[in-house]
């Protein structure tokens, strides 16, 4: 009987005006009800998981801070056996900071000649100064900015650190270490593995047979091999196989190793960004006229490489915690100086490789999360796509 | 010599095409349209016994059509009949196998430096707009006469601005192609094209993925484009459209131009069947 039931018609005359949301599912209040005690079960979750962060985060103040070490000249303020020590019987021994500052210079130089360093100074200060303005968009002669950073910084940077020139003393690379060197490897392994991994990721789509397949052949034999196998290679094989006389420095061989392991990584993450570019805009490239370069540096590659940054900063990352692998080929990079300290009887204290791996996780996290925030910050930056 | 008929025949039915297109093109020219859109003598587009395949699939057979300056052409037909494919060839988006496309008098052939040269003077619009979503309006249509025609920042920007008034978007130039309505969109995308100067421009299906209240602000430039004396040649299936500006619409089915007639004659006394179903089919 429905057919007989006669239409109401309906015209709204008002609009509606809009509203704020209600009051609790907005501000704190509604974000920790929501979010931590929606019901018994997540409130019971939230509580358990409160006390175990409260386990964990009091342990470690208690070591690092409470109980830590600061001053001292020597092991004995870190120990309390045999009445020796100057740590009172039955009292708990927290970190020791003395030991981490009697060795920083260590920790940051190696065994670079005191004399000299300020000359690793004056690199990063130069370092610091060409990266930040090329680092923040606003800054405007980024293309100087860049020609400086990755033309001319390399070699001043050089320059500054092996010497020999100049008037400058000669620093053999052997003498490089801790943070100097893990920065030196894991700098060059970055800024060479975006471009060659670029190369090889272009190279792997190309339609040139030839270049495809040797792209696909460098990639999936570096992506083969264990970095720990490659830094092996280099350092004791590669030297059998050179001629008598001919000598690749110790350093360099290694940072050969990490960039193109890097790169073969690179080459996939970019890969990947390449193949979600829709055709269209190859088509709307080439419909205008745009070289096949133009099109790759003008419109596919910037959207690719915005699309992957979070895979590139994985890759950076990755790479740069990576460089610690050179301190077994007996490199003292940051973790090798550490553990060479170790040896140092002087030091000795029941918290002393403690207190040195809690030091390196810490300046290790620094540079990694440093990297991470950037790369949120570039994303939010270069987010043009979707935004309204 | 059975290769020998084989090749000359394709070019007497190219002939014998030739004719009644240039007879339609003057029969709408005698009409004396007021908006001035002139045919000339010149050739534009010049294809002949063009086939083309997708693996074994013959998408293109015998394909003959002459393009003269100034003449605008609607291409329709139904899905999988090849017009997009088509025009793509044009300008080589698609890749030939067999005849020949001749293009402002260059060939197209597998010569990298000639095919640059066609798509600069072939401005071309899309379905779905292709603009470059991280680029602004302004970059996307100073983009390619700053790289490929070398004009200088200033200058691309003054004739960006002239197209972007023409397509009466001004206003939007500073905003990215992901912040515009699709008909804002593809109206950007035709003053893209347009900023390249082209001599010919190609249309594939620019208003099928709009909606309903944006298709007519796109028609409108379309109609305003033809009326300036622009060459183009639309895969659409906006009959109003063809109606009112064409010179000459063509028909596929299966690869093939079945029908091809100015645009009153068209529709008012289509000759093939399969034309008229067609026609039954969209026309209600």
């Amino acid at each position: 009987m429905a057919s007989d039931r006669a239409i109401e018609a309906y015209v709204r005359t008002e609009m509606v005006p809009e509203e704020a949301p209600p009051a609790s599912t907005s501000g704190v209040i509604g974000w920790v009800r929501q979010n931590l005690f929606p019901n018994w079960w997540n409130a019971i979750l939230t509580v358990v998981g409160l006390y175990l962060i409260y386990l964990v985060a009091a342990s470690l103040i208690k070591f690092a801070f409470i109980d830590a070490v600061w001053t001292g000249t020597d092991g004995s303020y870190c120990r309390h056996d045999n009445n020796r020590g100057k740590v009172p019987q039955g009292e708990p021994i927290g970190a020791c900071w003395a030991y981490v500052k009697a060795k920083f210079g260590q920790f940051m130089y190696g065994f670079y000649p005191e004399m000299a360093r300020w000359r690793v100074n004056l690199t990063y200060v130069l370092g610091i100064a060409l990266l930040v303005p090329f680092a923040i968009p606003s800054v405007p002669y980024k293309l100087w900015n860049a020609i400086l950073l990755f033309g001319v910084y390399p070699i001043v940077a050089g320059i500054l650190l092996s010497g020999g020139s100049f008037g400058l003393e000669l620093v053999e690379t052997t003498q490089w270490g801790g943070l100097l060197l893990t920065l030196v490897i894991g700098i060059t392994g970055i800024v060479a593995s975006l471009p060659l991994g670029i190369l090889f990721a272009l190279g792997r789509r190309s339609k040139m047979p030839i270049v495809r397949l040797v792209s696909v052949i460098f990639i999936e034999f570096w992506r083969g091999v264990p970095l720990i196998t490659v830094l092996f290679m280099s350092s004791v094989m590669l030297p059998l196989f050179l001629p008598e006389g001919v000598t690749i420095d110790k350093i360099v061989r290694p940072l050969i190793g990490v960039a193109l392991f890097s790169t073969a990584y690179m080459a996939e993450v970019i890969r990947g960004g390449l193949q979600a570019i829709p055709k269209g805009q190859y088509e709307g490239a080439m419909a205008l006229g745009l070289s096949y370069w133009k099109m790759m540096g003008l419109i596919v590659l910037p959207q690719a490489l915005k699309l992957v940054i979070p895979g590139i900063v994985n890759t950076f990352i990755g790479l740069f915690k990576d460089t610690a692998l050179v301190s077994i080929i007996g490199l003292s990079d940051l973790l090798g100086i550490v553990q060479t300290s170790f040896a140092d009887a002087n030091w000795a204290s029941p918290t002393q490789s403690a207190t040195a791996y809690l030091f390196l996780a810490v300046v290790y996290w620094v540079f990694c999360f440093g990297m991470s925030r950037y790369s949120v910050f570039m994303e939010e930056l270069l987010h043009t796509g979707h935004k309204r | 010599m059975a290769r020998a008929t084989k090749k000359t025949a394709p070019t007497k039915a190219a002939a014998k095409k030739r004719a009644p297109a240039k007879k339609a093109a003057a029969a709408t020219n005698g009409t004396g349209d007021a908006s001035g859109m002139h045919i000339s003598d010149q050739l534009a587009i010049e294809i002949t016994s063009m086939n083309k395949w997708y693996g074994d699939f013959h998408v293109l057979r015998d394909i003959n059509l002459t393009v003269y300056e100034g003449e605008r052409i609607v291409i329709c037909g139904p899905s999988g009949s090849g017009k997009s494919t088509l025009i793509r060839c044009i300008n080589r988006l698609e890749e030939h196998q067999r005849g020949s496309i001749v293009v402002d008098g260059i060939e197209l052939t597998n010569d990298l430096k000639k095919i640059d040269e066609i798509r600069r003077e072939v401005g071309m619009c899309f379905q779905h707009f292709n603009l470059f979503p991280h680029l602004t309006v302004m970059e996307n249509c100073t983009l390619a006469p700053i790289w490929v025609r070398k004009t200088p920042k200033a200058e691309a920007q003054e004739i960006a601005m002239k197209y972007l008034e023409r397509v009466k978007i001004p206003e939007q130039a500073d905003k990215y192609p992901g912040q515009l309505s699709g008909g804002q969109q593809q109206r950007v995308a035709i003053a893209r094209s347009l900023c390249m100067n082209p001599k010919i421009m190609l249309f594939d299906e620019p208003t099928s993925a709009l909606d309903p209240e944006m298709i007519k602000e796109v028609l409108e430039v379309m109609v305003d484009l033809a009326q300036s004396g622009m060459t183009m040649l639309c895969v659409t299936h906006e009959m109003g459209f063809a109606r009112q500006v064409a010179n000459r619409v063509i028909f596929m089915d299966q690869g093939q131009i079945i029908e091809q007639n100015a645009p009153e004659e068209f529709f008012s006394n289509p000759k093939s069947d399969r034309t008229k179903l067609f026609l039954s089919q969209i026309l209600h």
